[in-house]
């Protein structure tokens, strides 16, 4: 009888995955410090969605503030934020990321929900996204006449967050 | 009489919750005494728990039936002109109705398994029925304080909201109660578990009961799991077939846990090895069909909003869970280490490819419970919301997979104890060497040859051909194998043919986006689409468009596909897609509507899919060899020692 705690290996394992839940609900840490935030974005030149033969590179938005939405069909808060970025796109320009997606899947997707993107590159190995540090779809980064990354957003925008934060940022920088 | 249906209906459901929470004290009394006058109450207390929530099931079917709006589950779910098939549906459409249909399949599994043991110890027997009253009566509180099926509207509603239309299809009207069967089945091999633990008796007998119960759940599931995911194919309109959606991983982590647990029950009955793990399993299985029924029910995994929304049924969900996975857990941590198996097996043997069998099915349920879990702690960190993908799941997944293929083609031909590798090598040595050979020339008349493709074929081929020539050799010795034996391979030959097309469709899949007016062609994969005509269709609680589309093949003709887009009345900003289908065997051909171009053309998607179909071709043969299995004698009490 050598090794008793061995069995009560599982419910140790469990208690701490509880433990994790329960302790996990109170933090609130708002901010991800992003280590791309206020570096040059990385470049790169990716074939479109709509047309595999045209590409897209961010060299191209040079002189603009624009948006970089990091989306996929597969994606359940993309469909969530769809709409507000539609509203957005009305402001500024949005390149639609369309990561490790299938062709198909996202141009039938864009066809139900609209298509407000200026260009969709598809990043079909999800390379471009290591790059720009993306660890989840979506995600919202406002680059500046620059080229530069002034802000990224986690998850799917909300009416909140473009209006406290996304739409003064763009205005200033637009200014 | 009538009116009062609801209220009859919520009556005996608060006799249910109220009999089986004392049944089970009760009978846990009965069998701590050994006292046989309480523990032979256990059948009639399954039989009284069973009427009264069949009782209040019924209630609420009427209630469907005669549209009674007073109701407010009725009216938010069903409408006068929704069809009689669709209103009975109606009810597990929701969640209030789909858990009374869980504790429904509950309270018949327990029924089942009080009348079909009299062969069983008294004192395990009154445990495993305790047990599952116990898990009834919680749910069954559930059900009663956070959502109940019965509750009247203030004003009673003219007319209902109806049934939402993506639900409003034949597959779905019998996918949730086979989800369900299996979901509530794994509770049989819990229950099992527990008794077996708290009576600290397991051993090849207590195995052998627990796996036709086990495979039969783990037959519903499989039937379950494949009807969702034909269901997803021809109605979302673009031909995917699974999606890692937490829905569905929610379904197929129990699956994966099952899978595992049909095999180990195998080892602990055969050898009596792999005790205290099949107990765990078994936990395991059960805890994540718990996960999975409430997961996909609270709303917590398609939108986090309703977690909040509803902090009680969240709340709920979690202490139960909690006190069900964590009380079984202290009770393998005290009762376990007192289980031994005495067996030895070599490192090359039946047990000791089955315990690969289970590692790798363990870490695949793991990394599925991972990657469905982790967008909920992220959201819970409040990072924000995010979505783990396919890509996600198939870079872990199909790693996982091609070993476990692998070892299947080899264990069940292995023997028990110990086996030499030179004669495995010998027996199935070329058949790895043709299977390669077959799978390089098939995915060679398909499309162009990749690795991956060749590997998964050969894979399949493997598994067929060493399971064919298993049974012909047992049939040249003029043995007669079990029907547990031909279920095995029949099953193992299903996993197969599901790889063969989840492999081709995956590789060589193609699609076209084209605009036609009647009249104009367009050609796909060497079939040719032309669309006759286009025209209005009226339903009786929607409104659509219907195309005609003639499809054919070197001047042959194929078929005339009718895909359809519908209105439904009640959702009119929500368009559904009906796809049509030729569902030839060597690949389907897919035809769905997108939008209205100018007056007579139509945006339309082709989709040319080989062997897609195989996918539930293999699912059903599973199913069936699962099915075979159950029906072996040696599973039936009293026939086996005939023998």
């Amino acid at each position: 009888m050598k090794k008793q705690w061995i069995w009560a290996l599982p419910l140790a394992v469990f208690v701490v995955m509880v433990g994790f839940f329960a302790a996990s609900l109170d933090k609130d840490p708002r901010e991800l410090p992003s280590q791309r935030l206020d570096k040059p974005a990385p470049a790169f030149t990716l074939p479109l969605l709509e047309n595999p033969q045209a590409s897209f590179s961010p060299a191209q938005m040079h002189g603009q503030v624009w948006l970089l939405n990091v989306w996929a069909s597969w994606c359940a808060a993309c469909r969530s934020e769809h709409a507000l970025i539609g509203q957005l796109a009305k402001q500024v320009p949005v390149v639609g990321l369309n990561q490790q997606d299938e062709a198909g899947a996202a141009r039938a997707w864009l066809a139900e929900l609209g298509n407000p993107y200026l260009a969709t590159p598809t990043d079909d190995d999800g390379r471009v996204s290591i790059d720009y540090g993306v660890y989840g779809v979506p995600e919202t980064f406002v680059i500046d006449k620059q080229g530069v990354i002034r802000y990224r957003h986690l998850g799917p925008v909300t009416e909140q967050s473009i209006n406290d934060v996304l739409l003064p940022l763009i205005r200033k920088l637009q200014a | 009489m009538m009116a009062m249906l609801p209220e009859l209906g919520l009556f005996s459901l608060i006799a249910a919750v109220v009999l089986s929470l004392l049944s089970g004290a009760l009978l846990f009394t009965g069998a701590a005494l050994n006292d046989s006058r309480l523990m032979a109450a256990a059948r009639p207390l399954a039989f009284a728990l069973s009427t009264l929530v069949l009782l209040s099931f019924a209630c609420l079917t009427a209630l469907f039936l005669l549209n009674d709006f007073s109701v407010g589950y009725v009216a938010q779910h069903s409408s006068t002109l929704l069809p009689t098939v669709y209103r009975v549906a109606a009810v597990w459409g929701g969640h209030e109705g789909s858990l009374l249909l869980w504790l429904l399949l509950l309270c018949l599994w327990t029924l089942a398994v009080a009348l079909s043991s009299r062969a069983l110890d008294p004192a395990l027997l009154a445990r495993v029925i305790a047990v599952m009253s116990w898990i009834a009566g919680s749910f069954g509180l559930f059900l009663l304080l956070t959502s109940s099926p019965f509750t009247r509207l203030d004003i009673p509603a003219l007319e209902g909201r109806e049934l939402n239309p993506m639900l409003q299809d034949p597959g779905l009207v019998i996918h949730p109660p086979l989800l369900y069967m299996g979901y509530v089945g794994f509770s049989v091999a819990f229950a099992m578990a527990i008794g077996g633990l708290m009576s600290g008796r397991i051993d090849a007998a207590w195995a052998r009961w627990s796996r036709p119960w086990t495979t039969f759940a783990w037959v519903n599931l499989t039937l379950g799991i494949a009807i969702g995911s034909l269901w997803a194919y021809y109605e979302l309109g673009w031909g995917g077939w699974w999606f890692w959606d937490p829905v569905e991983n929610a379904s197929f982590m129990p699956w994966l846990a099952g899978s595992a647990l049909m095999h180990s029950l195998a080892a602990t009955d055969k050898r009596g090895v792999f005790k205290s793990w099949t107990v765990l399993l078994a936990i395991l299985t059960f805890s994540l069909s718990l996960l999975g029924t409430f997961l996909v029910r609270s709303g917590v995994l398609s939108s986090v909003h309703a977690f909040a929304s509803d902090p009680s049924r969240g709340l709920f969900i979690l202490v139960l869970t909690a006190l069900v996975v964590g009380a079984s857990l202290l009770l393998f941590a005290l009762k376990a280490p007192a289980l031994q198996s005495h067996a030895r097996f070599e490192p090359l043997s039946r047990e000791s490819l089955l315990l690969a069998n289970n590692v790798l099915l363990c870490v695949a349920t793991g990394s599925v419970l991972l990657g469905t879990l982790y967008p909920l702690m992220v959201d819970a960190l409040d990072l924000g919301k995010l979505s783990v993908g396919p890509p996600y799941f198939n870079a872990v997944f199909v790693p996982l997979m091609l070993p476990l293929l692998f070892v299947l083609g080899v264990g069940p031909v292995t023997r028990w104890k110990a086996h030499a590798l030179a004669e495995i090598t010998r027996r199935l040595g070329w058949v790895l060497l043709v299977s390669l050979l077959l799978a390089v020339l098939w995915v060679w008349g398909v499309g162009n040859v990749s690795a991956l493709a060749v590997i998964g074929v050969a894979l399949a081929l493997w598994i067929t051909l060493s399971a064919l020539l298993d049974l012909a050799s047992r049939l040249r010795k003029g043995q007669r194998p079990a029907l547990a034996v031909w279920g095995m391979h029949l099953a193992h030959i299903g996993v197969a043919i599901a790889v063969i097309g989840i492999t081709l469709t995956s590789g060589y899949e193609s699609e076209r986006d084209v605009a036609l007016a009647p009249g104009e062609h367009a050609t796909l994969a060497g079939y040719r689409f032309t669309l006759l005509s286009a025209g209005p269709l009226e339903g009786p609680n929607y409104l659509g468009e219907q195309a005609s589309i003639t499809v054919s093949r070197n001047g042959k003709a194929v078929a005339t596909l009718k895909p359809e887009k519908r209105v439904y009345l009640s959702m009119p900003g929500m368009p559904m897609t009906e796809a049509a289908i030729h569902d030839g065997l060597l690949a389907h051909v897919y035809v769905a509507l997108a939008d209205k171009i100018g007056d007579t053309a139509w945006g339309i998607r082709l989709y040319h899919k080989p062997f897609v179909g195989w996918i539930w071709y293999g699912g059903l043969l599973m199913a069936l060899g699962g099915l075979i299995a159950v029906a072996d004698r040696r599973y039936r009490p009293g026939k086996r020692k005939a023998q």
